[in-house]
């Protein structure tokens, strides 16, 4: 399927020798952000995928192996990007403050 | 078609949502998210229960089309405003689908949900029932629909445009980079494809770009005007947002969406296919 899941931190089901995992949280202050929105970009800055956050504020991709930027859009807040590697048998977990 | 007559503004819809006539639609591929709200009256469409043959890999057909708009309360002449998430993937997906079945009024809220949450617009859980009525579909518009014949013909004769990501087009990834990796058995693009991903056509926030930038994306990655053009990404929705904007906003004729995209063409024995970041030869 082609559509956006909510993120989360529980890793059942996930291969993650297989899966170079990106994952992590939109937090306001120490509160959750539900229905924020992660942008994950290349290493050119080009679009390539994106989620809501759950109601939690977690969030997950399913990346390769490299150099990313996450972009986060939530309401009454400016965007921020953080910068992320990932690989292989790892998961690279990201706190993101708006 | 034009900018002005295929897009609505979030404004437009919080004034016009409840006029009779006017029906607004939320169409997303995880429907809990119109379940956990949406916007005041609106319905839902799943875009795979509603709109696929739940045996074949194929739409539902007219009469199977017809019947669900009759049970979801939309007549043949409402004007039908289609918003979602994920960038409205799966609305202009559903609007190429009203399109294709011949409704008249069909429109697209420009940046689709994520515009509206972003605005902090109002959303409800309320539930939403409208009286049944009795639609009629027109048959099958194939002038937006592309086969896979079709497809391998057009292979250096038309402009194909591959609207996935760089990495699913080269090769480096078969899926969308949120999702586990599955589906085609190859991985690739179609030869002489141009990459344009679906995504510089919006704004992050999900609306369309302005037309004139719209236009200079395509020519620049030598999308020829006075060539007849075939979408394809990886199941055909991403695509059918390529193909609003070539169609419906910049109006361009002769625009098809090829919905088999490359779960069928890299799964496909003995076609064609081309890895890297180039086109490709024919």
């Amino acid at each position: 399927m082609c559509g956006a899941k909510q993120g989360g931190l529980d890793l059942k089901g996930v291969d993650i020798d297989k899966e170079a995992v990106i994952q992590g949280q939109v937090l306001r202050g120490d509160e959750p952000v539900g229905g924020a929105y992660v942008r994950l970009l290349d290493s050119t800055g080009e679009f390539t995928a994106e989620v809501p956050t759950s109601a939690t504020g977690h969030f997950r991709f399913f990346a390769a192996p490299g150099s990313w930027t996450l972009r986060t859009l939530a309401p009454k807040a400016e965007p921020v990007d953080r910068q992320v590697v990932a690989q292989y048998g790892e998961v690279a977990e990201v706190a993101v403050s708006v | 078609m034009s900018r002005e007559s295929a897009l609505v503004s979030a404004d437009w819809v919080e004034e016009h949502k409840s006029d009779p006539g006017v029906v607004l639609i939320e169409v997303d591929e995880d429907v809990s998210a119109y379940d956990a709200g949406h916007i005041a009256g609106a319905i839902k469409l799943d875009w795979k229960e509603d709109l696929q043959d739940h045996v074949r890999r194929d739409f539902v057909n007219k009469e199977q089309f017809e019947a669900l708009l009759s049970d979801r309360g939309v007549a043949s002449d409402d004007t039908v405003v289609l918003y979602g998430g994920n960038n409205n993937w799966f609305a202009a997906y559903a609007y190429w689908y009203f399109k294709l079945y011949g409704h008249g009024d069909v429109k697209l809220l420009d940046g689709g949900r994520k515009r509206w949450e972003l605005d902090s617009r109002e959303l409800t859980d309320e539930v939403v029932k409208r009286e049944a009525t009795q639609y009629t579909a027109q048959e099958p518009d194939l002038n937006i629909r592309a086969f896979r014949d079709e497809v391998g013909e057009a292979i250096g004769v038309k402009n194909l445009v591959d609207v996935r990501s760089p990495d699913e087009y080269a090769g480096r990834l078969l899926a969308p980079a949120h999702l586990p990796q599955e589906q085609a058995q190859r991985a690739g693009h179609i030869p002489t494809a141009a990459n344009i991903p679906w995504s510089k056509a919006a704004n992050d926030d999900g609306t369309f770009r302005p037309d004139d930038d719209l236009k200079q994306l395509y020519a620049d990655a030598g999308v020829d005007f006075g060539k007849d053009t075939i979408a394809y990404c990886r199941i055909g929705e991403r695509s059918a947002h390529t193909w609003f904007v070539l169609h419906e906003i910049l109006g361009q004729a002769n625009v098809k969406n090829y919905d088999g995209s490359w779960t069928e063409w890299g799964s496909l024995v003995g076609v064609p296919v081309a890895l890297g970041d180039e086109p490709g030869k024919a």
